[in-house]
């Protein structure tokens, strides 16, 4: 109990006299706002695409591809092949008795960004007659719904606001022939947002040759899975890859994002290590200004122990607040900033997505600041520990 | 130089807190050698890239395709040297993971196409001769122990055979050095006439046209004809430079330019106020010392200049060791498995200093000025 107060004493005494150290001690706080602030924003860039690319997914739906397709730009599936995963069992059937599936076709358009001009690969994909009951969650928030055989396309939201001439009425050529956008729809944020939509019949007819590259079926119920995936690998007619939607999206961004995280721990890491460098100049300056008082504690009694807590507390709550500052303007600044990449994923062409600054990467953020403030503050406060009274006593 | 010592006494005089400024100072250049580097490295091999070459694909979007039937009207385009084409067959060895960059092309003028790269006469002899044949590039053919004369299965997920099948057997009949051009150079080729003929479908198309000319002053006009050469057919045609298109490419994965300049930006502030802030801080302990040097006779600007020369000391080894620690990370060839053969461009060890120096100058100014205010009397009194 002693020692507890002792340390609280000390401690608090300490952070009365921070600001006369106000110089130094703003040091610590901008050098590990700066840490952290460029970590949770690289960050958030891959937490921002992982959960668009998740939200992608439902679990009572699954995704086939030709077998060895690492994503829907390689594979192809023949019209027969569609029709025979049609029939398998797990599929939910809808009111008429007719199996809840969307035989897709996916090709790329090339748009230009609105922000800086830039051309880029979007995806056009070619859904099924059944579209409705495969997504529920597709609503068109503006326009209307594409009508077959005419070819007209609905655009995501995300590439509505990203790139040029994607206004209801706009038209462009691609695929042999002419496309009218007719309407703008929303799937609760997800990638295919990112992507413009029409019929798989009118795009594959447009262009005169292709095929279907995945097939999309609603199950009867999560459970399902097992049952739809073995009764396609039993067929000796079909050579196909079945997924949940949700791990088939989750996977077409895994290599990116760990990209992302690479960068961001080597130069989060990097950083930090120049942060603690200054941390430890900061609580060295501060231990020296206070070599007479710490000394006097020391000669009153006062334990080691104490001091080096207190250093410790101080070199703490230094980086507490720089860690909080920099949490706080990456989320500022990029939280909800809509960044676009062709990096996310193959499958899906561009993708559109929102920089995420969530609880969680705050909470790292927050860790890295208080490790680098402990480390900074150690050898400082062992220092502190470690004065002999007496020369202390005499110094200055 | 006969101030050498007592600018050396003035840095070692607090040893811990200049190690640590200078640390700190290290690590912000090593970060900054490392991300300017690659930036700029990646924007010199862009504009480095060929200019006698150019890339003719749809109009519309490279994966479309173009009919195979454009090759003998472009090479008839005057100043054309060579005509090959890509149609990329994608595939896998084994398993899927592993992924094989193939692509089916006619080999002699391929090779015409991007003169830098070496095969023996003798293996495109052979390519042309044998149906099945492959060109693989070296890499790729050590990586999976492949030599001239192996058979090898290759799966694709688009392409089926006109048998059903999703495997295509090809004979290895040369192996070619890809190491001039660097990664990312496709290095499996089948012949196209075999493609065509043995693919259930979808034989006929081509990606992109490849187009070598003999004289780079005419890219842009021999660009220009070509595309209006197919203005208005089905299949309208985009033609492009090596460097315009790696730098779209570039461009869709994002602005690495405004990502490498924000991070660099945040480091070198947070570093200016800690080295100004120890600047600042040693001149004040030393306002006793700085007025005993006044006293013996140093002028005012002698003074200033001592300090602001500390200062430039400080920042200039420091940085100094980090851009060379960010060469030898280069050099080492730890960056090579994902960004090829890279080396330190010299403008960024030049654009190092000059922000060294500028890093000086700001941090070490004001401190220098207030050294040069101090009135004697005061200083020595202690106020």
């Amino acid at each position: 109990m002693n020692l507890f107060k002792q340390i609280s004493a000390v401690t608090l005494m300490n952070f009365k006299s921070l600001p006369h150290r106000i110089g130094t001690s703003i040091v610590i706080v901008i050098g590990i706002a700066g840490v952290v602030a460029v970590l949770v924003s690289v960050l958030a860039m891959s937490t921002g695409m992982l959960a668009t690319m998740e939200h992608s997914g439902r679990d009572d739906r699954a995704i086939v591809l030709r077998n060895g397709s690492a994503s829907e730009m390689g594979s192809a599936l023949p019209r027969d092949s569609a029709r025979l995963i049609e029939d398998a069992p797990g599929i939910k059937r809808g009111s008429d008795g007719k199996p809840i599936a969307s035989p897709e076709s996916l090709r790329l358009v090339n748009l230009f960004r609105k922000e800086d001009n830039a051309e880029v690969n979007v995806a056009l994909r070619g859904v099924g007659p059944q579209l409705h009951q495969v997504r529920p969650e597709l609503k068109i928030v503006e326009g209307r719904m594409f009508q077959p055989a005419v070819t007209e396309v609905i655009v995501g939201k995300a590439a509505h606001s990203e790139f040029k001439g994607l206004n209801v009425g706009d038209k462009f050529k691609t695929h042999g022939a002419t496309w009218t956008v007719v309407g703008v729809f929303t799937t609760g944020g997800d990638s295919h947002e990112s992507s413009l939509m029409t019929d798989a019949e009118t795009l594959i007819a447009a262009e005169q040759r292709g095929s279907f590259q995945s097939v999309t079926v609603l199950l009867d119920s999560p459970a399902s899975f097992q049952k739809f995936k073995d009764a396609l690998s039993a067929n000796p007619a079909l050579a196909v890859d079945v997924s949940r939607e949700r791990e088939y999206y989750r996977h077409q961004s895994e290599t990116i994002g760990k990209v992302i995280y690479v960068i961001a721990y080597v130069v989060g890491g990097i950083m930090a290590i120049g942060a603690i460098f200054s941390a430890l100049n900061t609580m060295y300056s501060a231990v020296s200004a206070r070599l007479r008082e710490i000394a006097t504690l020391r000669a009153i009694g006062f334990g080691a122990t104490a001091m080096v807590m207190s250093v410790l507390a101080e070199a703490l709550l230094l980086a507490l607040i720089g860690g909080v500052i920099g949490a706080a303007m990456a989320w500022l600044f990029f939280n909800g900033h809509q960044v676009s990449t062709s990096g996310g994923g193959a499958a899906a062409g561009h993708l559109i997505f929102e920089l995420s600054v969530s609880p969680a990467l705050i909470a790292t953020g927050i860790l890295w600041a208080c490790t680098i403030g402990l480390i900074g503050g150690l050898f400082p406060a062992v220092r502190a520990a470690r004065l002999p009274v007496a020369t202390a006593l005499r110094a200055i | 130089m006969k101030y050498f010592g007592l600018i050396w006494a003035g840095l070692w005089r607090k040893r811990a807190r200049t190690l640590f400024t200078m640390a700190s100072i290290v690590v912000a250049f090593l970060l900054f050698g490392l991300l300017q580097g690659l930036n700029t490295g990646f924007n010199t091999v862009i504009t480095n890239l060929n200019v006698d070459r150019l890339y003719v694909s749809a109009k519309t979007n490279m994966t479309d395709g173009l009919p195979i039937s454009y090759a003998a009207r472009i090479k008839n385009v005057p100043g054309v040297r060579a005509v090959s084409h890509w149609t990329y067959f994608g595939g896998y060895y084994q398993n899927a993971k592993n992924a094989i960059p193939a692509f089916a092309t006619d080999a002699e003028p391929l090779f015409k196409v991007y003169r830098e790269m070496k095969i023996k006469p003798e293996y495109l002899e052979a390519m042309q001769k044998t149906r099945t044949g492959a060109l693989v590039g070296s890499e790729l053919a050590k990586k999976y122990g492949w030599k001239v004369g192996d058979r090898v299965p290759i799966g694709t997920s688009i392409w089926t055979t006109k048998q059903g099948s999703s495997t295509w057997m090809f004979d290895i009949v040369g192996i070619f050095d890809t190491s001039s051009y660097g990664g990312g150079f496709p290095s499996f080729y089948l012949n196209q006439d075999y493609f065509k003929e043995n693919s259930a479908f979808g034989g006929n198309i081509v990606h992109y046209y490849l187009v070598g000319i003999s004289d780079p002053h005419q890219a842009t006009s021999i660009s220009k004809q070509i595309d209006a050469m197919f203005e208005n057919s089905t299949y309208e045609t985009r033609t492009q430079t090596e460097s315009a298109l790696a730098q779209m490419q570039l461009k869709q994965i994002g602005d690495i330019n405004f990502i490498v300049n924000a991070i660099v930006g945040a480091v070198l502030f947070t570093l200016l106020f800690l080295t100004a802030n120890t600047m600042m801080q040693s001149v004040r302990e030393r306002t006793p010392e700085l007025a005993v040097l006044k006293t013996l006779g140093f002028s005012d600007t002698k003074v200033l200049a001592l300090v602001l020369i500390e200062a430039l000391a400080l920042c200039l080894f420091a940085a100094a060791i980090g851009l060379v620690l960010a060469t030898l990370v280069f050099n080492s060839g730890a960056l090579k498995v994902i960004f090829g053969n890279f080396t330190m461009p010299l403008i960024v060890l030049a654009m190092g200093s000059g922000v060294a120096l500028i890093l000086a100058l700001v941090s070490g100014l004001p401190p220098a000025w207030r050294a040069r205010q101090l009135n004697i009397v005061d200083a020595l009194a202690g106020r």
